[in-house]
């Protein structure tokens, strides 16, 4: 290491990407197409509010509450609403519930659809080409690539995000979990096991 | 269009990376961009489509290089010239050397939390039955607009079935051009893994589009 002093290193060392997008901030706001006061908010928004800690408690209340997992299947949007969940990026919701004879897969190949309002913004491996070309044509490679194996004999269902329909995947209730409280289990339900590249575990409790 | 965009059934990309606790955003100007590109959105401009279709005109080259946000921010930049709200010179320079136009709506920091949860359902009335049911047959139709469309081509040409039928949603194709909107029914349509990629395919896999009516055509 050097001991070459970092403390200048903010006002004129934008790299060029930072620089063009802080000069189209300060553009739009000089000429009133945006407020900066909606910017910060979307911002808090998606890093505070949104995510998939939402979508985990969805999956739980379904596990825990067969009504529930009813209402869920047959109408998405509604179901997640009454938890207070949807909006931009989620307008439409279907639930795919994985069963020991099919497991779902999310994938959007042709952008980078995600059910937002219960899984907040995607990772950039689902926006990435590796994933969107692969998922629809070879998706047991893909779960090999996240270390998942499927047992012998389920098939496999990919759902491409080609409208504004967003779908969010509901695994299988893991082993171990009997009498676990709707919060215990929203703990064990992952970000990648409702876009269907983990399987939840009972052990993955802390 | 076939842009960089239309990436089912490519090759050579190599594995899927998984970042291990990936953060939310991977520097602010990630954030900025998001922010903008909803922000912007909102002025009431541009449909979602057009949107798409302003990321996927790039140069393939680049649509496969650049990352997501990087992506975002060149389609943004785009728009914003070609709707007239800025000139290449002002998005260079980050101050304004023409007058404003006046948008149709500015989103306001108070009314972001609403806005959001809201959100802006694409289902409209139905204006005619709809063509399909559930279980019926049909193939889709094979195109290769220059256009936004939501038909991907490892799904063009392909037998499938009609698994759900979702009411009329606004369709992408006319709007991404800027055109009146207009809907259409929509379909979830499944093909097995044989039909899309040939008799060496997994036959236990299945894949789903969600297509519209005008994609379809019975089979």
């Amino acid at each position: 290491m050097s001991g070459h002093d970092h403390h200048h290193d903010h006002d004129n060392h934008f790299t060029p990407i930072e620089a063009r997008v802080r000069a189209l901030e300060s553009l739009m706001v000089a000429k009133g197409y945006v407020d900066p006061a909606a910017l910060d908010a979307i911002v808090e928004t998606y890093e505070t509010k949104i995510g998939p800690r939402n979508g985990a408690r969805v999956v739980a209340k379904a596990w825990s509450d067969p009504d529930y997992a009813q209402r869920l299947k047959a109408d998405g949007t509604a179901a997640v609403a009454e938890l207070g969940y949807g909006g931009r990026g989620g307008e439409h919701i279907v639930a795919c519930f994985n069963t020991p004879e099919e497991h779902n897969l999310i994938v959007c190949t042709l952008c980078s659809c995600y059910p937002w309002p219960v899984l907040g913004l995607p990772p950039v491996w689902y926006k990435s080409p590796p994933y969107r070309s692969r998922a629809v044509l070879d998706p047991r490679g893909v779960l090999a690539d996240f270390g998942v194996t499927l047992p012998e004999g389920q098939r496999i269902r990919v759902w491409d995000s080609t409208a504004e329909t967003r779908f969010i995947v509901v695994p299988l209730r893991p082993a171990g979990t009997q009498g676990w409280s709707e919060e215990a289990l929203a703990a064990i339900v992952s970000r990648d096991a409702m876009i269907g590249t983990a399987l939840p575990s009972a052990e993955a409790r802390r | 269009m076939n842009g960089g965009q239309d990436l089912g059934g490519q090759m050579g990309f190599g594995p899927v990376r998984p970042e291990e606790d990936e953060p939310i955003f991977h520097g602010d100007w990630e954030k900025r961009v998001l922010a903008l590109n909803i922000a912007a959105g909102a002025m009431g401009h541009w449909t979602i489509d057009e949107s798409r279709h302003a990321r996927e005109s790039l140069p393939p080259a680049d649509y496969l290089s650049f990352s997501y946000y990087r992506i975002w921010l060149e389609g943004l930049s785009n728009l914003l010239v070609a709707h007239g709200f800025a000139t290449p010179a002002e998005l260079e320079a980050g101050a304004p050397a023409t007058p404003p136009l006046q948008p149709r709506r500015v989103l306001k920091g108070a009314d972001v939390p609403a806005v959001l949860r809201r959100g802006f359902p694409y289902e409209r009335p139905a204006q005619a039955p709809a063509r399909f049911a559930v279980g019926d047959g049909v193939r889709t139709v094979v195109m290769h607009p220059p256009h936004h469309t939501r038909l991907p081509r490892y799904a063009r040409g392909k037998r499938g079935t009609i698994e759900r039928v979702s009411g009329c949603h606004v369709f992408p194709d006319t709007g991404a051009q800027g055109q009146p909107e207009t809907a259409q029914w929509l379909y979830t349509v499944v093909f097995t893994g044989p039909e899309l990629w040939g008799r060496d395919a997994d036959a236990t896999s299945s894949v789903s589009i969600e297509a519209w009516e005008s994609y379809l055509e019975p089979g």
